[in-house]
């Protein structure tokens, strides 16, 4: 039993903790993240010069991590400052999965230099958070494919240069077989896309695909077999975001400790209050239950399918339970200040809160990992 | 990161199922597992069991007949007890004053009482709090004046877990009474066969006999019974409580309570369905084991903390909020799960059984168990104090 990070992790934290702090404070943070496609290209290549991106892709693809333990530290020291920069979409949902999909090697090495962003469309209006629930078709026509359907809420999707696209090639709607993931280029004939702003920062698209023709070599993976790909890459992506809200929460809890230890009412320190101190502890110790499900998560992605999901279902449900917790306790133990756009807490709550709904909320994940566990007893 | 046992320890939890499976009387198991009182006896019977083996004294150093276990091979003993319905050691003598002994006793109070704590010649219990001083421990009364060379004891202890059976009582006792009120404090070792000391039971809510009152009345004690200096009580109480926290996370009995909540949700009905396919009573069944799930890694991360050689301190204080919380969920689920069969009252004075002949044995007690643990929130340091300690340690507020 060992909870020490390896040395090659630490360095990869380290870096890019160094990094945020003396490059990416609040005031950058919300410029980019509430002006523009949701990334500072000059931000975003440098952090892939570090080799934050390569950190979450497997070194057999041109990476040097992708494992739990490796997205979980990128994400936790990113969710610390609240960085904005899309490695969920570029780098976990994207670079990584066409990796492990056996894709395009130079799609991934461009991402890898940050050269190249990518999304995932998925989700679709109806489907909420159901992973099989794909309506989007895509029929033969010629040697090559023909996709219609509509993706919905598509992070990093206005930005992206390339996209990762499920679509049903056979089956009903809700089928988990029969999905296949395409490549598409979101400049080609057929694709519409609508960006706009996300609450929290950051950008999303929603996506027409009418009558969009790929070739043969769109193809990722197998046809009809798109699933397990996919649920393996959503099982990674809800983890990253697990990890994002535990480092947005220690520094959403450190500002909120700060607070109480240095705002005076009543001629006292409002920490000296009772009342406020049992709360704060009460987040320190839910706060460390989800670095435990975290880690938990993390140990367990590569493992077989049961575990990693009832896994990582576990953590993204506990987040969202915590999350909604931590970032109400954290406004309403600062007070009127909180409410405020200026001050940096209000972004911390914002983000904890909206995490809930990317990926799959507490309830969806609660609902899966009690399900799984029910199929597997 | 790597969260999976060594070999060695591996092995030992082998070792320590096997030796379960040989030793471990079915009768007392079956008690224990149908949350039936144990008597006096069959405690005795399992710490001498215990004792034979060399795996009584699990936080004493190998000098004292102790096991010299690290904090995780003390976790994987646990485990496979509250797996294998084995009872909980009675902590007074083990837990709680041999460590104060090998701290603060004496060379001779070492080698007179510890080998009779090991070897059970002596059943302790503890004279902690008192009617006015629970949570506010430093404000107890119970006097103890200089008379020559003993002390004479007066006042009152409660709460005196299994003090029917004891033969020995170590009590926090006020020897001074005017300065701060932690400073006048000693720790003092009362034989219970001493003119003037009085048991009288405490009926808890759940109608069983677990606690009591202690009297003294003129009780004269021994000057050489003193541990420590006089007036260092306070000291020896902290440290003492430092180590009644060891394993308070409880993760071992939490994990077999929830593998009995999913067996009875999977035996009830509700709607002509098994209760476990229930959509509220699964998401709530669902919501503990996740919070159960990640404790048993916080637990791990505080072991192999502790492991390091850091002292069980505001971790300990944590997982006892936390381990308790999670106990209580579940049972409050557990006796829920019953529905109308939870309500009749299981007695022991009352002829026959009246427990349901409905339901598997291990389940009568579901209402009882619930209202008796509800103390968990209370005892070893109320889960407020330990969010006092937290606030003002960990957070410096």
């Amino acid at each position: 039993m060992d909870f020490s990070l390896t040395d090659d992790r630490r360095m990869v934290a380290d870096t890019l903790s160094r990094f945020l702090r003396d490059s990416y404070g609040p005031e950058l943070r919300n410029k980019i993240a509430h002006d523009g496609p949701g990334y500072a290209l000059e931000i975003w290549a440098k952090m892939a010069e570090l080799g934050i991106v390569g950190a979450l892709v497997p070194e057999a693809a041109g990476g040097f991590g992708g494992s739990g333990f490796d997205i979980a530290v990128v994400f936790e020291e990113l969710g610390r400052a609240l960085a904005v920069e899309p490695f969920l979409a570029t780098g976990v949902l994207g670079a990584r999965l066409i990796a492990t999909a056996g894709g395009p090697a130079e799609l991934v090495e461009a991402a890898l230099a940050g050269e190249q962003q990518l999304a995932l469309a998925h989700y679709e209006p109806t489907s909420r958070y159901d992973l099989s629930h794909v309506r989007t078709r895509a029929v033969m026509d010629g040697d090559g494919w023909r996709l219609d359907g509509v993706k919905a809420v598509v992070y990093g999707g206005g930005a992206a240069e390339r996209l990762v696209v499920s679509a049903r090639t056979s089956g009903s709607d809700d089928a988990a077989d029969g999905l296949t993931l395409f490549l598409v280029d979101p400049e080609a004939t057929g694709v519409r896309r609508r960006a706009y702003p996300m609450i929290d920062g950051a950008a999303a698209a929603d996506i027409w695909l009418d009558g969009v023709v790929v070739g043969p070599d769109a193809v990722l993976g197998t046809v009809d077999d798109g699933f397990a790909l996919l649920e393996e890459t959503i099982a990674a992506g809800a983890l990253a975001l697990s990890a994002e809200a535990l480092g947005a929460m220690e520094t959403a809890k450190d500002m909120t400790v700060a607070y109480l230890r240095d705002r005076k009412q009543f001629g006292r320190p409002i920490g000296s209050f009772q009342a406020l101190q049992h709360r704060a502890v009460e987040m320190v110790i839910e706060i460390e239950q989800v670095r435990s499900a975290v880690i938990r998560a993390a140990s367990l992605l590569d493992g077989e399918r049961t575990e990693r999901e009832r896994a990582v279902s576990a953590a993204k449900s506990l987040v969202g339970r915590v999350g909604k917790r931590v970032a109400e306790e954290c406004i309403q133990l600062h007070g009127g200040i909180a409410m405020t756009w200026e001050y940096p807490l209000g972004h911390y709550a914002k983000r904890i809160i909206m995490i809930d709904h990317q990926l799959g909320d507490s309830d969806h994940h609660l609902d899966r990992f009690v399900t799984l566990g029910r199929a597997g007893a | 990161m790597d969260l999976s046992y060594s070999a060695e320890e591996q092995a030992f939890r082998a070792e320590v199922r096997q030796f379960l499976e040989d030793s471990l009387p079915p009768t007392t198991s079956d008690k224990v597992r149908t949350g039936a009182d144990l008597s006096k006896e069959e405690m005795e019977e399992w710490h001498a069991l215990l004792h034979a083996r060399g795996w009584l004294a699990h936080t004493w150093p190998e000098q004292f007949g102790g096991t010299d276990w690290s904090p995780v091979q003390r976790h994987i003993f646990e485990e496979e007890c509250a797996r294998a319905h084995a009872p909980r050691i009675v902590p007074f003598g083990l837990n709680m004053l041999g460590p104060v002994l090998m701290k603060f006793g004496t060379p001779e109070q070492q080698a007179h009482y510890l080998p009779r704590i090991l070897d059970g010649t002596d059943w302790w219990c503890q004279g902690y709090s008192e009617p006015g001083a629970g949570s506010d421990l430093a404000s107890l009364q119970c006097r103890a004046v200089r008379d020559g060379d003993h002390y004479v004891v007066n006042g009152q202890k409660t709460w005196t877990t299994l003090g029917q059976y004891a033969d020995w009582i170590f009590c926090l006792v006020r020897t001074k009474t005017d300065g701060k009120p932690q400073e006048g404090i000693s720790f003092l070792l009362i034989d219970m066969a001493t003119p003037g000391i009085e048991v009288r039971p405490i009926i808890l809510l759940e109608g069983t006999h677990e606690v009591n009152e202690v009297w003294f009345d003129n009780v004269r004690v021994p000057a050489e019974n003193l541990v420590g200096e006089e007036n260092m009580g306070w000291t020896i109480a902290k440290y003492l409580l430092t180590h009644e926290r060891t394993n308070i996370a409880g993760v071992g009995a939490s994990t077999e309570a929830l593998r009995r909540l999913k067996e009875l949700a999977g035996l009830m009905t509700r709607g002509g369905r098994p209760l476990a396919e229930d959509a509220l009573f699964a998401a709530r069944m669902g919501e503990v084991e996740i919070d159960l799930e990640a404790m048993k890694i916080t637990n791990l991360r505080m072991l192999a903390k502790a492991q390091e050689g850091g002292a069980p301190g505001l971790e300990s204080s944590m997982l006892k909020i936390k381990g308790t919380e999670i106990r209580q969920a579940l049972n409050d689920l557990t006796r829920r799960a019953l529905g109308p069969l939870a309500a009749p009252f299981p007695s022991e004075d009352v002829e026959g059984s009246n427990l349901p002949d409905f339901l598997p044995d291990d389940a009568g007690a579901a209402a009882a168990e619930y209202f008796n643990y509800r103390k968990l929130s209370i005892f070893g340091g109320s889960n407020e104090i330990q969010k006092n300690i937290l606030s003002k340690a960990m957070l410096g507020l």
